[in-house]
């Protein structure tokens, strides 16, 4: 079996009496790809801000690679291997795609080599001296995907990468996410399309707390997440 | 060689000659413009590239001022070890208030750092026996030297002047486009995406300003050194704001931008003052067209229309 790379006990987020994340246990393998799916509002985000570090927790302990790092702050937890990309595009809108992917890069210990090899692999090399902000919106999420890729993490979380990207875009990710060697790959995602062709394991959250867990097929199957969530798209 | 380092050695060498071309009243105007430019280009690492607005900076340019004036006047040091002993003050002071006021951000912090500064103002006041408040003190010409060059002089006070000010630009000039550089911009860019990419935003922040208040203290030192004077009214509400104006005006993150800046402002109060009583308020009708028109300042879109590489 291979081994647990991310876990989380009773996690738990309390916003102004907003119960966002109830004792949340969460086991992810290595090299597994998972895909957290549930509801607007169930609490996705919370989650993976809690995780690394972006969101302070009200209660619960987060481990990483055998660590526990609940106490680190967000850089740190980044420094050790996590990359993680914004539900909201999150560049640098005023510097030059290149220098995006840079500066991702960098911080990870990637030379000039690796920098002009993601700018290939996502497709933005014959943009990498445009200035970010003057992307579309769609090379903006790829260029972010890019900057994720460009720290070689050993864990990626990604918070709804194919929002607002077009079919082909959406066809890409599919093949890049799953072509990745050597990465876990934390996933939330609306689109079932991509779930289901990528996901090797499904984690359902509903209003705060996990719904259900298996595999795609066991998923699908699952009466109480088609209520929940996949119920009227599938019915 | 890069565009960036040619430039700056071609500003150099102009400012340089321009000491032997220009007429006496110039080419003095020109020794306080360098120093004022280094006080606004150590105010434009803080802001233009860390995306720090501080108005306290009057207390980093006092902190070496006094550091230098205080040391010489009343421990009897000579220049060079006063310098040293402004530069500590300055870096201290810029440590000390950076740990308290980059616990906030925006807003706050321009407010936290204009009060720094104005407690600053204030203890320049209560220790008047030693500073003489507003009045300030006189430096004796004879201890303003080094090495025995008169630095009251013209000639002595305008390359002293060049000299930091050519030290200072290339020291920026080669920061802004290194690693720890790149990352400030970054951070005044998209501070979360930075913290997200693994940089430790806070330090760098506060090392930013440590590198900026010591600029700027270094210049108020220099300003003390070279003309002979220093006093509270240097650490008051107006000598935080000069340095925003340059930088505004000559363009925030650029490394030219501060000179640039200060030169305009200069004439401009010059020119003005000849013409009207007024001269504050045409001072101040000029940077609202300025900021409506060119919200980047001269250089920031020279750069963006049409030179790119500026740095
Ligand atoms: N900063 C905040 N302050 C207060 N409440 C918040 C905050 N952030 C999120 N919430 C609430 O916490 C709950 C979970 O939000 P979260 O963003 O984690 O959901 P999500 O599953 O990511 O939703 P979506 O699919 O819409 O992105 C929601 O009810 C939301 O309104
Ligand atoms: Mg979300």
């Amino acid at each position: 079996m291979a081994t647990v790379i991310l876990e989380t006990r009773g996690l738990t987020k309390t916003y102004a009496g907003v119960q966002a994340n109830t004792d949340i246990d969460f086991d992810l393998p290595e090299g597994q790809i998972r895909a957290l799916i549930g509801p607007n509002g169930a609490g996705k985000t919370t989650f993976v801000g809690m995780l690394c570090g972006r969101i302070p927790v009200t209660r619960g302990k987060v481990i990483f690679d055998g660590r526990d790092i609940s106490g680190l702050p967000a850089h740190k937890r980044i420094t050790l291997g996590i990359a993680y990309t914004f539900q909201i595009t999150s560049v640098f809108a005023g510097l030059s795609v290149h220098e995006n992917i840079a500066l991702a890069a960098r911080r990870a210990g990637g030379n000039a080599a690796r920098v002009t090899e993601t700018l290939e692999r996502v497709g933005l090399a014959d943009r990498a001296d445009q200035t970010a902000g003057d992307l579309s919106y769609g090379h903006q999420r790829i260029l972010e995907i890019g900057m994720g890729l460009a720290q070689s993490p050993r864990l990626f979380i990604l918070d709804e990468p194919t929002q607002g990207l077009a079919e082909s875009e959406v066809a890409a990710f599919k093949t890049l996410i799953t072509g990745l060697k050597n990465t876990t790959i934390l996933l939330i995602e609306h689109n079932m399309s991509v779930v289901m062709e990528t996901a090797d394991y499904i984690t359902v959250l509903d209003q705060g707390m996990t719904l259900a867990e298996g595999t795609p097929d066991a998923i699908r199957a699952n009466r109480a997440v088609r209520a929940a969530y996949l119920g009227t798209a599938d019915a | 060689m890069n565009r960036p380092l040619a430039l700056h050695l071609v500003v150099i060498a102009a400012l340089a000659a321009a000491f032997f071309v220009l007429p006496d009243y110039h080419s003095g105007n020109l020794a306080r413009i360098m120093v004022l430019a280094v006080y606004a280009m150590g105010y434009n690492l803080a802001f233009g590239y860390t995306g720090l607005l501080s108005l306290g900076h009057a207390l980093f340019f006092a902190a070496g001022m006094y550091g230098l004036a205080l040391s010489m006047q009343h421990l009897s040091l000579t220049a060079i070890p006063a310098l040293m002993v402004a530069l500590i003050a300055s870096a201290l002071v810029a440590g000390i208030t950076g740990a308290l006021a980059l616990r906030t951000r925006g807003v706050a912090f321009m407010i936290v750092t204009l009060m720094f500064a104005q407690a600053g103002y204030l203890t320049a006041l209560y220790f008047v026996q030693y500073t003489r408040g507003d009045e300030g003190f006189v430096l004796p010409q004879a201890v303003r030297q080094i090495a025995g060059v008169d630095l009251s002089s013209a000639m002595g006070r305008y390359f002293a002047a060049l000299i930091l000010f050519s030290v200072t630009l290339l020291i920026i000039g080669a920061l802004v486009r290194a690693p720890f550089g790149r990352t400030l911009i970054a951070i005044r860019e998209n501070e979360a995406r930075a913290t997200m990419l693994g940089y430790d935003v806070q330090r760098r922040k506060w090392l930013a300003l440590v590198a900026s208040g010591t600029i700027s203290g270094m210049a108020g030192a220099a300003y003390a050194l070279l003309f002979g004077y220093a006093g509270a009214s240097f650490a008051a509400v107006p000598y935080s704001i000069f340095p925003l104006l340059y930088v505004l005006l000559g363009g925030a993150g650029t490394t030219l931008g501060p000179l640039v800046g200060a030169v305009f402002m200069f004439y401009l109060i010059d020119l003005s003052s000849g013409v009207t009583d007024a001269y504050m308020l045409v001072a101040g009708v000029v940077l609202v067209l300025l900021t409506l028109f060119l919200p980047q300042g001269l250089l920031g879109t020279l750069r963006k229309r049409w030179v790119p590489w500026l740095p």
